[in-house]
């Protein structure tokens, strides 16, 4: 057993079925809790049979029906391009997972640039989106594509300067140092250390920032436009079917939870809680607050509309990009003179 | 050859290459006949550069199903089953125009609990298409919510409409001189006694408060959203005098601050006997268009809950032959129908059926002004606007 462990490659190996493993069941956790809160939200019972009991097993029903439909490629499609175009958003997706710490030691690697690493792992994603659109040989997938990629150079802005306030703060870039960082004391009441996540440091509007950035990144609602299926039918998605198109769908579950593990990491505190062992466990608490803004992305799905491009390109530069760098000049003022 | 061209030739060969001109054609952009938003096979051919459109064909007729030429082979008591196809979401509605044109040629008195019946159904047809409506317009700009809010209220009405008359969306129920006695009375009974059925008034009474209920939540929900706000205000107007030439007509024509109603003008069916408000808007935009209709929603509940309280008893139907013949004339009658006004012109020559009937729908001449709206606009925008004009393709292709 020891030898698997102590070489590199079969570690590796594990080390990435074990990500992909959980990955896809979270996806699909997520998935099911979409559709059940969304139902609830709209006085609906949402899926009840499958499964036998609440309609649990409705989202691996839906994955096998899926993986049953043909994979149609277009006529005219660029054929290498469209097909690769889903496993570039997935990996993107799952790459972030590296760096996410469960607990001190349930990490796949704590990078010093983990944060550095975890925003642009999660911009590859949009490439993927890109050469979807570009390759299915379709007006509205077109179209679909090119606001995605409008919509990560207005937003992949905010989304790093936001993390840079809390970088700063805590004065390094790896994701357990900033949880670390969190869980030392910021002051002393009588005898207990308190300490707090940087949410409560100052670092609100930064995480407000954050989850709006992260919305538009993931292309949810409000922020959606890219598939926008009453204006672009399903957007890059248009012409995606079968297993390519369970792919840009796993990875976009898998990119909420990539996007709220981030956020809890840097803002709520990862997997510190205080008055529990992180070591055992970290990884609910980590997922208890995943749960949370997940949830919160749900929600505000469930009751927006969606902005339109332009907007949504002035609301980026004229507001959170002026509010991320004052963030960050106040953070930085903070850092200094205390 | 001019300067430029001589500055070209001496550059070298990479800056040759750079300095040419992008080349940008626009985008031709089918829109439909398959897409989402288009209610139907309404199909829109854009000219669009990037997303601005430079010009767009609205192009009709997918859906043509030559009522007009199919009513000349019918008599008049079968077009009652095509009229009210016309227009799905408001299907009895449509009947109603057809009916009053023809019992006006044959100089028949329609006795007045069939006139209230109809007006009834009518302002409950109204308000069930515009539920419709109500919840379409968010969907389209991405809130899914709405949808599911309204149309849980629209159910109700449409229940009670099939109680009255055995069919959701397509009554049949009027007959010419009344309307037909109630569903529940089977063919087995000779002498039909019954009409509305048990418990009407009070039923009634109770899906109008949810209907109002519903109306207040969205008030809240949709028209206080900040997005919904943004993504309508100022979208898609139509000035008044644009939507006067365009024949506009209905909430559209409401909304850009025109106050015509015909339930006030013309006298089709007792309206004069109730207290209702003609609702107008201002600005003529999506915006207005929406909370028009939404105000009106809860004025024909009011209408309802009047004449379910006032209807007075007595027949159904008038005394009329039993093969019914027109005499020889002609008629136009129209209506406030829920998209719009919608007339009917009968040419009679004796016969029992229509020499030529021609139809005048509502979402035709509303879909007209479409070329004029959208230049310039954006594709976003123009789901949005397209949304907000309320219409069924049924009703544009007859």
């Amino acid at each position: 057993m020891s030898a698997i462990l102590d070489n590199f490659w079969s570690l590796l190996a594990l080390k990435i079925l074990l990500i992909t493993g959980v990955m896809m069941t979270v996806s699909l956790v997520i998935i099911f809790a979409e559709l059940k809160i969304s139902a609830h939200m709209q006085s609906r019972v949402g899926p009840y049979f499958a499964g036998g009991r609440y309609g649990w097993a409705q989202p691996l029903a839906d994955g096998l029906k899926f993986i049953q439909k043909e994979d149609l490629v277009p006529a005219d499609a660029d054929r290498p391009v469209f097909k690769f175009a889903p496993m570039v958003v997935l990996a993107g997706t799952l790459a972030v997972f590296v760096i996410v710490p469960f607990s001190p030691d349930l990490v796949v690697r704590n990078l010093d640039l983990g944060v550095f690493y975890a925003l642009a792992a999660g911009s590859i994603g949009t490439v993927g989106v890109l050469m979807a659109g570009w390759s299915s040989a379709n007006k509205y997938s077109l179209m679909g594509g090119l606001r995605a990629a409008a919509q990560l150079i207005a937003y992949e802005l905010p989304l790093v300067l936001a993390v840079v306030g809390v970088v700063i703060q805590a004065g390094t870039m790896s994701m357990v140092g900033i949880v670390e960082a969190q869980a030392a004391p910021v002051f002393h009441l009588g005898d207990t250390a308190i300490s707090l996540p940087y949410i409560f440091q100052g670092q609100f509007i930064g995480f407000i920032i954050f989850m709006i950035a992260a919305l538009a990144e993931l292309n949810r609602t409000p922020f959606d436009m890219p598939i926008a299926e009453s204006e672009l039918v399903m957007g890059y998605l248009t012409e995606y079917s079968g297993i390519r198109f369970t792919m840009f769908f796993l990875g976009e579950y898998a990119g909420i939870f990539a996007m709220s593990a981030i956020a809890s990491t840097l803002f709520l505190g990862g997997y510190y809680f205080p008055g529990l062992d992180s070591a055992t466990f970290g990884p609910l608490v980590l997922m208890g607050k995943v749960g949370l803004l997940v949830f919160l992305i749900i929600w505000l799905r469930w009751t927006l509309p969606r902005l339109r491009e332009d907007q949504l390109q002035s609301f980026a530069w004229k507001w959170l990009i002026p509010l991320a760098l004052v963030n960050i000049a106040v953070t930085a003022t903070f850092k200094v003179v205390f | 050859m001019t300067t430029a061209d001589r500055q070209t030739l001496s550059m070298h060969h990479s800056e040759v290459q750079v300095s040419v001109e992008l080349q940008t054609p626009d985008m031709t952009l089918n829109l439909g006949p398959q897409h989402p938003s288009t209610h139907g096979v309404l199909r829109l051919v854009a000219r669009v550069d990037g997303e601005v459109i430079k010009e767009l064909e609205p192009v009709v007729g997918y859906m043509h199903r030559g009522y007009e030429k199919l009513a000349e082979v019918r008599t008049y008591p079968q077009i009652t089953a095509l009229v009210n196809r016309i227009d799905w979401v408001s299907g009895f509605a449509n009947e109603i125009p057809f009916m009053v044109a023809t019992e006006r040629l044959m100089d028949i008195e329609v006795p007045e609990r069939a006139q209230y019946i109809r007006l009834i159904l009518t302002e409950m047809a109204r308000i069930s298409n515009h539920l419709v409506f109500l919840s379409s317009l968010p969907l389209e700009l991405g809130a899914a919510t709405p949808l599911m809010h309204a149309l849980r209220e629209r159910e109700r009405v449409l229940d009670l409409i099939e109680g009255v008359t055995g069919g959701r969306f397509h009554p049949n129920f009027n007959r010419i001189g009344g309307v037909k006695p109630a569903a529940a009375a089977g063919a087995t009974q000779k002498k039909v006694v019954q009409d509305l059925p048990q418990g009407f008034v009070e039923q009634t009474k109770s899906a109008m408060e949810y209907v109002r209920e519903v109306c207040a939540d969205m008030v809240n929900l949709v028209l206080g959203n900040e997005i919904f706000m943004q993504r309508t205000k100022g979208v898609g107007v139509i000035p008044a005098d644009k939507a006067l030439a365009f024949g506009v007509s209905g909430p559209n024509l409401r909304a850009s601050g025109v106050p015509f109603d015909l339930r006030k003008t013309d006298d089709y069916l007792p309206y004069s006997n109730f207290d209702f408000d003609v609702v107008t808007g201002s600005n003529g935009d999506c915006f207005d268009r929406y909370a028009v209709r939404l105000e009106e929603v809860v004025q024909a509940s009011r209408i309802v809950d009047q004449a379910v309280s006032e209807i007075p008893a007595g027949d159904l139907q008038a005394k009329v032959p039993r093969i019914i013949k027109v005499p020889k004339g002609e008629i136009y009658v129209r209506a406030e129908n829920p998209k719009g006004e919608m007339g009917y012109y009968i040419v009679s020559e004796g016969g029992r059926g229509p020499y030529r009937l021609k139809i005048r729908t509502a979402s035709f001449s509303n879909l007209s002004v479409l070329s004029w709206l959208l230049k310039g606009q954006l594709v976003p925008d123009l789901i949005a606007i397209l949304g907000s004009l309320d219409f069924v393709l049924g009703d544009v292709d007859r």
